[in-house]
C-alpha cells in the first residue's frame, strides 16, 4: 500500500534550466534520484536495518523478551566448538554436491542429448515432452514435494513397498530415520527437485549456438564426446555460471525441504544452517547465537559468491583477450 | 530455493534437419530408450501422488502405497479442503503472490530507470547491494522484522509478507532491469526530450511500453517466487486466517493429523495452481524471453 502512495506522489519531474551545459547535465542526473527513493526507503527499512540489527543481536544474549545483554564476540567463539554448527555445515558440503555438481553436471549431458540426439533425430515434440517432465519437480512448492517424498521414504511408504515388489525386500528401510541413510536420501530427492533447473536453461542456451558449428565438426568426423566438449561445453559457458551460482546460493541457503523432510533430524544428521538458525531462533530462543549463525552463513554466500562473480568476470575477460 | 529462471517453453526445433551418416543405427534408440527412462523416474512421485490421493485409509493399510485403489474415494480430498481451508488458503496465497508481483515490478521498474537510464551516481555499487539483499539468507533478517512486526501490529498480517517480499523480490529485478535498460536506445530518449517530454512522461511513455514483456516475465517470477516462498511466511503467519498454501500443508503435517492418502490429496491439490500457473504463464514466457533476445 505504502508503496503506491510513494508512486503516485512521485511528481512529473520538472527540468529546471540552467544556464550551463554542465550543470544543467548534473542537475538532470540529480532528479533521477527521485526514482529511487521509494525503494531505497523499503530497502533499508526491510534488509539493511534488520541486516544491521542481526548483527548487534549476535554481539548480545537474548531470549527474545527484555533487553539484550551484550556479551561480545561470544556467541562466535562458541560457534567454533559447537558440534552442531559444524555438522550442520558439513552437510551443506553434501547439499552442495546434490544441489549443484551433480544437477549441472547430469543437467548439462541431458540437455545436450536432449538437444543434439533426441532433437534432432527424433520429432521435436519428443525432446519438449523429455523436458518437461524433467521440469516438472521444479513446478511444485519444494514444501509439498518434501511432504510427498517424506511420505515416500517412510517405513511404510511406496519406495519400501517398491523395493517388496522387486523382491528387494531384505533392502526394506527407515530411510529418512536412520542417521546413516538420512542424508543420502535427502540428497537424491534434492537431485530430483534441482535437475530440471540446468536442463531448460542449458536447452535454451544451445538454441542460440549456431546450427553449423554443430554441421561442420560432424562433417570433419567429429563424434558427439568430441562435439560436445569442443562446442556445446564452451559455447553455454555463461548459462553454466549463472545456474551454479544461483545453485550454490539455493545449496547454502536450503530451508524448505529440510523442514518438510527431517527437521534436521535424526540426531542432526541432516541439519543445515539455515535450519540450525530458524531452530534456535525460535524454538530454543536463543536470539544472539540464532543471529551468529545466520551472520556466519551470510558472509559465506557473500564471500562464495563473490568467487564466483570474480571467476565469471575474469574467464569473459579471457575470451575477449583470446 | 530453487530459482526457476528461465523456462523457455518454445517448442525446439533445429534449424536445419541435418543428415547423421555415422549414428543412423541403433544407438540413438538407446539413447532415447535411457532418456526416457530417466523421465520416466523423475514421474514417479506424482504417480504415487495421483494413486493414493484416491483410497480409503482402510483402502491404503490392506493393499499398501502401490495397489490400485479398489473404490474411486474423495473423501481424503474432501477432508483436506474443508479441514484446511483450502479456498481460504488459496486466497492468502494468491493475495500475497499477486500483490507482491505488481508491487515488485513497479519498485523495480522506478529503481532501474535511475540506475539504467538516469545513471545515477556509484550505480554499480547501488546495484551491487541490492542483488547483495536477493542473495542474503533469510534468516540474517528474520528476526528483527518478527520483533518490528509484533511492534507495530503488523505481525500475522498477509501486509507484513507483501512488504517484505515486496523488497526481496524487487532487489532482483532491479538488478535485471537496470542491465536492460542500460542498453535501452538513447536516440529514443533523446527524441522524447526534445518533444519536451518530463522524465516521468519519458518513463511511461516510451520505457515502459517498450519493456512491457521483460516486465510480464518478471511479473510471473515474482508470483511464483512469492507462492512458493516458506520460512518468511512461516514465521510472520501463524494463523489459520492468514497461512498460505505452503504453510498450512507444512503444519498439518507437523500434527501427524493426516493419514496418508490425505497427505496425498492435499498434495495434489495444492500442486493443481502450481501446474496451472505453469500452463498460462508458459506463452507469455516465451514470448518474454524471445523479446529478450532480439534486443
Amino acid at each position: 500500500m505504502a508503496v503506491s502512495d510513494t508512486v503516485a506522489a512521485t511528481p512529473p519531474a520538472a527540468t529546471p534550466t540552467p544556464p550551463a551545459p554542465s550543470r544543467r547535465r548534473r542537475g538532470r542526473t540529480a532528479a533521477y534520484w527521485l526514482y529511487l527513493l521509494p525503494g531505497a526507503v523499503l530497502f533499508l527499512l526491510v534488509i539493511g536495518a534488520p541486516l544491521v540489527g542481526t548483527l548487534y543481536l549476535s554481539l548480545t544474549k537474548w531470549s527474545g523478551i527484555g533487553d539484550p545483554r551484550w556479551v561480545g564476540l561470544d556467541n562466535y567463539q562458541h560457534l567454533l566448538h559447537d558440534d552442531v554448527f559444524w555438522a550442520s555445515f558439513r552437510n551443506t558440503i553434501w547439499m552442495l554436491v546434490a544441489m549443484v555438481v551433480v544437477p549441472t553436471v547430469l543437467g548439462l549431458l541431458l540437455a545436450a542429448v536432449l538437444f543434439d540426439v533426441i532433437g534432432r533425430r527424433f520429432k521435436p515434440r519428443t525432446a519438449a515432452a523429455l523436458r518437461a517432465a524433467f521440469y516438472l519437480p521444479q513446478v511444485l512448492p519444494v514444501v509439498v514435494a518434501g511432504i510427498v517424498w517424506g511420505w515416500i521414504l517412510r517405513p511404510d511408504g511406496a519406495f519400501n513397498s517398491l523395493l517388496d515388489a522387486v523382491g528387494l525386500g531384505a533392502l526394506r528401510h527407515d530411510w529418512l530415520g536412520d542417521p546413516g541413510t538420512a542424508l543420502p536420501a535427502v540428497m537424491g530427492v534434492m537431485i530430483w527437485v534441482q535437475i530440471g533447473y540446468p536442463v531448460v536453461v542449458f536447452m535454451a542456451a544451445l538454441q542460440r549456438v549456431d546450427p553449423e558449428l554443430y554441421e561442420a565438426a560432424e562433417v570433419d568426423g567429429a563424434n558427439w564426446l568430441h562435439r560436445f566438449r569442443a562446442i556445446t561445453l564452451p559455447q553455454i559457458r555463461p548459462e553454466t555460471f549463472v545456474v551454479a551460482l544461483t545453485c550454490t546460493i539455493a545449496a547454502l541457503k536450503v530451508f524448505g525441504p529440510i523442514f518438510a523432510l527431517t527437521r534436521g533430524g535424526p540426531d542432526n544428521a541432516t541439519n543445515v544452517p539455515s535450519y540450525f538458525a530458524y531452530y534456535t531462533f525460535f524454538k530454543k530462543l536463543q536470539v544472539g547465537y540464532g543471529s551468529a549463525i545466520s551472520m556466519v552463513l551470510t558472509l559465506i554466500i557473500v564471500v562464495v559468491a563473490g568467487i564466483f562473480i570474480w571467476m565469471q568476470a575474469r574467464s569473459e575477460r579471457r575470451d575477449r583477450g583470446f | 530455493m530453487a530459482v526457476t529462471l528461465t523456462p523457455s517453453t518454445a517448442p525446439v526445433t533445429p534449424a536445419r534437419p541435418v543428415r547423421d551418416r555415422q549414428h543412423r543405427g541403433v544407438s540413438r534408440w538407446v539413447v532415447l530408450a535411457l532418456v526416457t527412462l530417466g523421465a520416466l523416474v523423475m514421474l514417479v512421485p506424482f504417480a504415487f501422488m495421483l494413486l493414493n490421493a484416491f483410497k480409503s485409509p482402510g483402502d491404503y493399510s490392506s493393499g499398501g502405497p502401490l495397489s490400485w485403489p479398489t473404490e474411486f474415494y474423495t473423501k481424503g480430498l474432501r477432508t483436506y479442503w474443508t479441514e484446511v481451508n483450502f479456498p481460504l488458503k488459496f486466497w492468502n496465497s494468491a493475495l500475497i503472490a499477486g500483490s507482491v508481483a505488481v508491487l515488485g515490478v513497479a519498485v523495480s521498474l522506478l529503481n532501474a530507470y535511475a540506475l539504467g537510464i538516469g545513471r545515477v551516481r556509484g550505480r554499480l555499487w547501488i546495484v551491487g547491494l541490492f542483488l547483495l539483499a536477493n542473495m542474503l539468507p533469510q534468516e540474517a533478517l528474520i528476526y528483527p522484522l518478527y520483533y518490528v512486526a509484533k511492534q507495530v501490529g503488523l505481525y500475522n498480517t498477509q501486509l507484513s509478507v507483501i512488504i517484505i517480499f515486496t523488497v526481496i523480490q524487487s532487489a532482483f529485478g532491479t538488478y535485471l532491469l537496470a542491465s536492460v535498460m542500460s542498453t535501452f536506445p538513447r536516440s529514443l530518449l533523446e527524441a522524447a526530450s526534445l518533444d519536451g517530454a518530463g522524465k516521468w512522461t519519458v518513463l511511461w511513455r516510451v520505457v515502459f511500453p517498450n519493456l512491457r514483456p521483460t516486465l510480464a516475465v518478471l511479473l510471473i517470477f515474482f508470483f511464483i517466487w512469492t507462492w512458493n516462498e516458506f520460512l518468511i511466511p512461516l514465521v510472520m503467519l501463524i494463523d489459520n486466517q492468514t497461512q498460505t498454501i505452503p504453510v498450512a500443508l507444512a503444519s498439518l503435517q507437523g500434527d501427524r493429523l493426516m493419514d496418508a492418502p490425505t497427505t496425498n490429496a492435499g498434495a495434489l491439490i495444492s500442486l493443481v495452481p502450481a501446474i496451472l500457473f505453469f500452463l498460462i504463464f508458459q506463452r507469455t514466457l516465451a514470448r518474454g524471453i524471445t523479446a529478450g533476445a532480439e534486443k
